[in-house]
């Protein structure tokens, strides 16, 4: 009897494993109502309030400054010297933001809003308030004006109009349940990336795209594979970012390509630094979290391995599958996301990740150390009257290791995400640091007779 | 009428108790069996091994994989000998049967040591002209190396 049952229920669920029971829309921005039609989608999402060290990370939120106080001499002058902490997990986004000591005590714009919160509804409303038609058809626009309009805000008074952080409505078409992109700064990112000439053989999309006539912009809702767009939609915000202007607009820097050293190209040419260092008086750049673009530079993403794949892997309850919605490290669930394609013992494959990790972590150990000593050397050359034209060679120096260096800290794998890459970027950051410092030996060199 | 009814079940009311639940038990036993299409596993008909979705995967990869016209799912994972492809059959079912009413089984599924050695065995069945210089060990031997370690994508397409 037992038994028939649980054939019966098997069998059931392999027939309907969606039960429509509350309408969506648009502007259902609460994940539980979207709950009532995918229990199991929701009940995964949900456990993303989990607490778990990792090796290098996890979703614990201890004070990286306290972790390693290099970081507190790196970032001496910008808000992150003050509170760095090890971000949790998703369902804590939009708490985390507002608990931070880098909101509380510094003026931060509305435009952090873009990735921490479940803005589309706000954005359209804000659109609509700035001049836009209030229908279906002008949606989009209004989105685009809103988003503009919220960046600009202090962010105090664009938190008012949030209410939850990323949530179903931001990934997924309420009326299809397909996956999408729907944030500004990345459309306005993807379609700068497509003009440039980087290659981009995980995008094949993108890649045909170049290939055509190219009279619209690419647009990733209509050109992108759904492989693609299992990257994608996380790409929305795992990405490297700055604020634009007196209007603060959210923008990715992507129109030379999506490496590190382009990046830094875009930057230099457009003459932008997230701060002058407090020690060193160097330009510098901050990264924040690169995970698309350094997993674009990876193994995985050229075999076509996208984010879900090991973030989010296929799990089965009863005779259904799903996507697992507990987004995290893959090495807190490593049968699932590593052994569909690597067929070795759950040790083996966390010793192999290991190995990279701890690679990883000690060239940037050196590379922390080196940018150190050439900030404190700078720092000396300063306080021993030398000044901006003599500094300036050594200060670009500095910039240019902080960059590499903080690219590889600021990005959420150790390493993993393109391993290669990560030593290069590492290895040239100790180089230029150390450079720096023989050029500050030129500098200091006594002139004229004693 | 009575009599009859007490007489076929053996004299007593304890008896004819037992016989009625015996009849149950047989009833809903045959009834699972059906309904589960329990039958059908007797077949070679691939259709057979997605009955408990388990195999859903496999059974999607194989269809787009280069043997899918060459070979079904018994031609590779059972041995050819009469009585050997019973037995294996019988202790799949049964391990099968377990983890999917239990659901304790290890995710992503994995080949076990016995049913590799009947797959080596089914690839070199087919293919010993063209590789018997390279397997002069017998695929019981944990130190052969297996076909499909390297054509990995023959029987269930790319792992991705």
């Amino acid at each position: 009897m037992l038994l028939w049952q649980n054939i019966a229920e098997r069998k059931q669920e392999a027939l309907q494993n969606v039960f429509k029971v509350v309408e969506v829309t648009e502007d259902t921005i609460d994940p539980a109502i979207w709950g009532k039609n995918y229990p199991r989608q929701y009940d995964s999402y949900s456990r993303t309030v989990d607490v778990e060290r990792t090796r290098h990370g996890g979703s614990e939120a201890f004070q990286k400054l306290d972790d390693d106080p290099r970081w507190r001499i790196l970032f001496k002058g910008y808000a992150f010297g003050v509170d760095y902490r090890e971000e949790r997990g998703h369902a804590y986004m939009l708490k985390d933001q507002e608990e931070t000591e880098r909101v509380k005590n510094f003026k931060q714009p509305g435009a952090c809003l873009h990735c921490h919160a479940s803005v589309l509804t706000a954005y359209q409303q804000t659109g609509v308030k700035a001049g836009i038609p209030n229908d279906a058809a002008h949606r989009q626009q209004a989105i685009m004006k809103g988003f503009e309009e919220v960046c600009a805000m202090p962010y105090a008074e664009a938190n008012k109009l949030v209410s939850h952080p990323v949530s179903c409505v931001d990934c997924h078409d309420p009326a299809t349940m397909a996956l999408r992109v729907t944030r500004p700064g990345f459309i306005n990112g993807m379609q700068v990336l497509a003009q440039s000439s980087d290659p981009l053989p995980h995008l094949p999309s993108v890649e045909r795209w170049r290939k055509g006539s190219r009279k619209t912009p690419y647009d990733p809702n209509l050109e992108a594979s759904r492989q693609e767009m299992r990257s994608m939609a996380c790409a929305q915000c795992h990405v490297e970012y700055y604020f634009k202007g007196e209007k603060k607009l959210l923008t990715y820097p992507w129109h030379k390509g999506l490496k590190a050293d382009q990046i830094e190209e875009y930057y230099d040419e457009v003459g932008w630094k997230d701060w002058v260092h407090a020690d060193s008086g160097a330009p510098v750049l901050k990264a924040q979290h690169p995970e698309f673009e350094l997993w674009s530079q990876g193994i995985h993403a050229r075999s076509g391995v996208s984010c879900a794949d090991c973030h989010m892997p296929y799990k089965r309850e009863g005779a259904i599958k799903v996507s697992d919605h507990h987004i995290r490290s893959p090495m807190l669930n490593i049968s699932r996301a590593c052994q569909t394609c690597h067929h070795y013992p759950e040790q083996e494959i966390l010793s192999r990740v290991n190995a990279i990790q701890d690679r990883t972590k000690n060239l940037m150990l050196r590379a922390e150390n080196a940018t150190v000593d050439l900030i404190k050397a700078l720092n000396e050359a300063g306080k021993q009257g030398k000044n901006d034209e003599q500094l300036k060679a050594v200060r670009a120096l500095h910039r240019k290791a902080q960059w590499r260096l903080d690219f590889i800290a600021a990005e959420n794998s150790t390493g993993f995400h393109a391993p290669q890459e990560s030593a290069r970027l590492l290895g040239e950051a100790i180089d230029f640091a150390r450079q720096g410092q023989i050029k500050l030996l030129e500098v200091n060199k006594p002139t004229g007779k004693p | 009428m009575k009599g009859l009814i007490l007489w076929l079940a053996g004299g007593s009311i304890i008896s004819m108790i037992l016989w009625c639940l015996l009849g149950i038990l047989l009833g809903a036993g045959a009834y699972t069996v059906y309904y589960g299409e329990g039958l059908s596993y007797l077949s070679s008909d691939p259709k057979a091994c997605v009955n408990c979705h388990i195999m859903r995967e496999q059974y999607d990869e194989w269809q787009k994989a280069s043997h899918h016209a060459a070979a079904s799912c018994v031609d590779c994972h059972l041995p050819h000998d009469p009585l050997g492809k019973w037995i294996a059959k019988a202790e799949n079912g049964f391990w099968h049967s377990k983890g999917f009413t239990l659901q304790d089984f290890h995710e992503p599924i994995r080949i076990h040591n016995k049913n590799a050695t009947i797959l080596q065995a089914n690839c070199v069945r087919c293919h010993q002209d063209f590789v018997h210089q390279i397997t002069t060990i017998k695929p019981s031997e944990s130190n052969t190396v297996h076909c499909v370690h390297c054509h990995n994508h023959v029987g269930h397409g790319p792992s991705r």
